[in-house]
């Protein structure tokens, strides 16, 4: 048996480089954090920071030019890096699931719903289709598709947007899988229908005590979702820890840009603030700190790449400067700014 | 479904008219028919009978209504050439040749798919380039080379194979038909391979780059997030997915190897349509010519007629009421 302490996902350096014919491609350069059993972790990153390969990297969907060159992805203690194919694929979609962007381009468009849910528990259960088609039915009611034994003889066009990521979602939750990554599957959505999905996945996770990593750009999503938010900036972690402890003190300052940028009661008619320039390509990474040309702490020391520095057993910042002090939102010297509008 | 049966069988009558008219004109057109008809030695006297008796004094208009009152009525009229119905000489050909074409669309399918989707799935080895390289050769090798290449080889070479004529041959609801006798299929495989080659070609090339089109879909990637079997996700998500455009070319290639057969059918003497239709443009034999593009137009209205079907049924998102 294993033990109760073990954590159900545990990533430990993680590294996934694309080898590209413009040149290395560090997408995930040393990642590390840990899901615990029943415990939702929140991704946050801009695109390009390396969330969405890490969550394929986990699934072991990574497709050539690139491939997981370094670390360990330990699920329930097994090396996932180290797993044959075969051995991969007979945990996909059973133990670990995944909850894909936009359900549209998921689904495959020219099979029926029920083919392609039935497919998923006959794939890794030994049973009949008809056994197959109950179970099936079963999750479609969970995530609150009415109707459900006759939307099963429909096509995914056939379905609204909201219906379908609830198909997408179902189908994630069809195996009772302990570990479900969910890559920015709201992200597509209107904003009511987001709340509505967020919460039964909330709901769905907590029942059945499954680990769920939601990987977002929006950090408001996941402030109200996960018990545990890693921050991504060009394929690095730069801080993780506990929810409330990262969204009231944070200590990297793109975390405290990412906040601030957050509209708020409070900040009413006054300009948002927002991260001057963009995130750098990843292609022209150098060895220093990859937020430094939009950073307003930067000095000569961030030449270098900062350290991890450790806060707590589970909180970590990657800073030469850190904390948390609202200083950052504050007009910085002439030039520093430039691209930015004045405040 | 019905709107689009109604719709689909007025289009067609609509393309049937124009493409008889045009026919029709264009054949009268090249030239008079008596000329080469009549014995050169004739007098003055028995060739105006011959040209009063075949109605090819009165003019244009009123010679294509006199045809169209006879088509009404189920008649396509007689050849100058044959002196027998001109339908009958077309429908007695016509099994022959669509057992042909049907025999080379099977040889290109059954061979195409499966090389095209392992030169998709395996672009850069060996065996997928070899494929991809050897479907150029198919796509350029003229056919009537191509033939005399088969018949040197498998017929004179090595005498495995016959090279002439349709062999042994059954009778299938009226029609003779060679594929289910074994001397019959040995009579069909030279020429049905001839006139398969192309479209092997074009299956391969569609095939693959279906494959490689599909493949980096989400929902490929999706399906293999689901932990499905790699065999499923080829034969079923991705094949399903690549049948679309496989399906309308099989139609398009069914049209066009039914008319081209000509010269498979000159080289192997397969008694097909094809030689017919040759004799029948030497000669201006009208009705025949005539007979011949109906036929051939409305196999070309069926075949695409049920290539819509088809595709209703491979991709949902199709609606016949739209076609």
């Amino acid at each position: 048996m294993r033990s109760v302490a073990e954590p159900t996902l545990q990533v430990t350096d993680l590294r996934t480089h694309f080898f590209t014919r413009a040149g290395l491609v560090r997408a995930v350069d040393g990642v590390s954090f840990t899901v615990g059993r029943g415990e939702i972790v929140g991704i946050v990153g801009e695109s390009g920071s390396g969330k969405s390969v890490t969550g394929f990297s986990i699934m072991g969907l990574i497709d050539s030019p690139g491939r997981v060159v370094g670390g360990r992805i330990a699920f329930r203690g097994k090396d996932l890096v180290a797993l044959a194919e075969e051995d991969m694929r007979k945990l996909r979609g059973n133990r670990i699931s995944m909850i894909f962007q936009d359900a549209n381009t998921a689904l495959n468009p020219v099979i029926r719903v029920d083919t392609q849910l039935i497919e998923a528990v006959r794939a890794h259960r030994g049973v009949s289709v008809d056994e197959a088609r109950g179970i099936a039915i079963e999750g479609l009611k969970l995530v609150g598709i009415p109707a459900p034994e006759k939307r099963m003889k429909s096509y995914p066009h056939e379905f609204s947007g909201g219906m379908r990521q609830r198909l997408a979602i179902a189908l994630a939750f069809v195996n009772q899988p302990d570990l479900i990554i969910a890559d920015e599957p709201t992200t597509a959505l209107d904003v009511s229908i987001q709340a509505q999905i967020l919460h039964e996945t909330q709901k769905l996770c907590r029942e059945r005590g499954t680990s769920l990593v939601w990987i977002t750009h929006d950090l408001t999503v996941v402030a109200g979702l996960a018990d545990h938010i890693c921050v991504m900036y060009a394929g690095r972690l730069v801080e993780s820890g506990p929810v409330d402890d990262i969204l009231d003190n944070p200590q990297h300052p793109y975390t405290c840009g990412l906040i601030g940028s957050i509209p708020s009661v409070n900040s009413r008619k006054k300009r948002l603030f927002q991260i001057p320039g963009t995130a750098p390509p990843l292609l022209a990474l150098k060895e220093d700190c990859a937020f430094r040309e939009r950073c307003p702490r930067a000095s000569k020391t961030c030449a270098k790449a900062p350290p991890e520095s450790k806060l707590g057993p589970r909180r970590m910042v990657r800073c030469f400067h850190p904390g948390s002090d609202g200083d950052d939102r504050h007009p910085a010297p002439a030039g520093r700014r430039a691209g930015t509008l004045p405040q | 479904m019905t709107i689009f049966l109604v719709r689909r069988l007025m289009h067609s009558i609509v393309v049937l008219l124009v493409m008889s008219f045009v026919v029709f004109a264009g054949v009268f057109a090249i030239g008079n028919p008596v000329d080469s008809l009549i014995n050169p030695e004739s007098t003055q006297e028995e060739k105006e009978r011959a040209i009063e008796q075949l109605g090819l004094d009165r003019p244009l208009l009123e010679q294509y209504f006199v045809f169209l009152k006879n088509v009404a009525r189920g008649e396509l009229g007689t050849s100058f050439v044959h002196n027998r119905p001109a339908i009958k000489l077309i429908l007695e050909r016509l099994p022959a040749t669509l057992e042909l074409t049907v025999a080379a669309l099977l040889f290109a399918i059954v061979l195409g798919v499966p090389l095209g989707l392992v030169a998709g799935l395996n672009p850069d080895t060996l065996i997928g380039r070899g494929i991809l390289s050897s479907s150029i050769l198919f796509f350029s090798l003229p056919t009537f080379w191509v033939g005399l290449m088969l018949i040197m080889v498998f017929s004179v070479d090595m005498n495995w194979l016959p090279t002439t004529g349709r062999g042994e041959t059954v009778d299938l609801w009226g029609f003779k038909a060679s594929f289910l006798t074994l001397d019959g299929l040995r009579h069909l495989a030279l020429p049905a391979v001839n006139l398969g080659l192309y479209p092997l070609a074009l299956m391969i090339r569609l095939t693959a780059s279906g494959t490689q089109e599909t493949l980096p879909q989400e929902y490929i990637k999706f399906a293999r997030a689901k932990g499905l079997s790699p065999t499923r996700i080829i034969f079923l998500h991705l094949l399903k997915n690549i049948m679309i455009p496989i399906v309308t070319v099989v139609g398009l290639q069914f049209s066009v190897l039914l008319a081209f057969a000509v010269v498979t059918e000159s080289i192997f003497a397969w008694p097909g349509m094809g030689r017919l239709i040759i004799d029948s443009i030497n000669l201006l034999d009208r009705p025949v010519i005539v007979a011949y593009l109906l036929v051939t137009v409305i196999v070309f209205l069926l075949v695409n007629f049920l290539v819509d079907i088809v595709y209703s049924t491979l991709d949902p998102r199709v609606r016949l009421s739209g076609l």
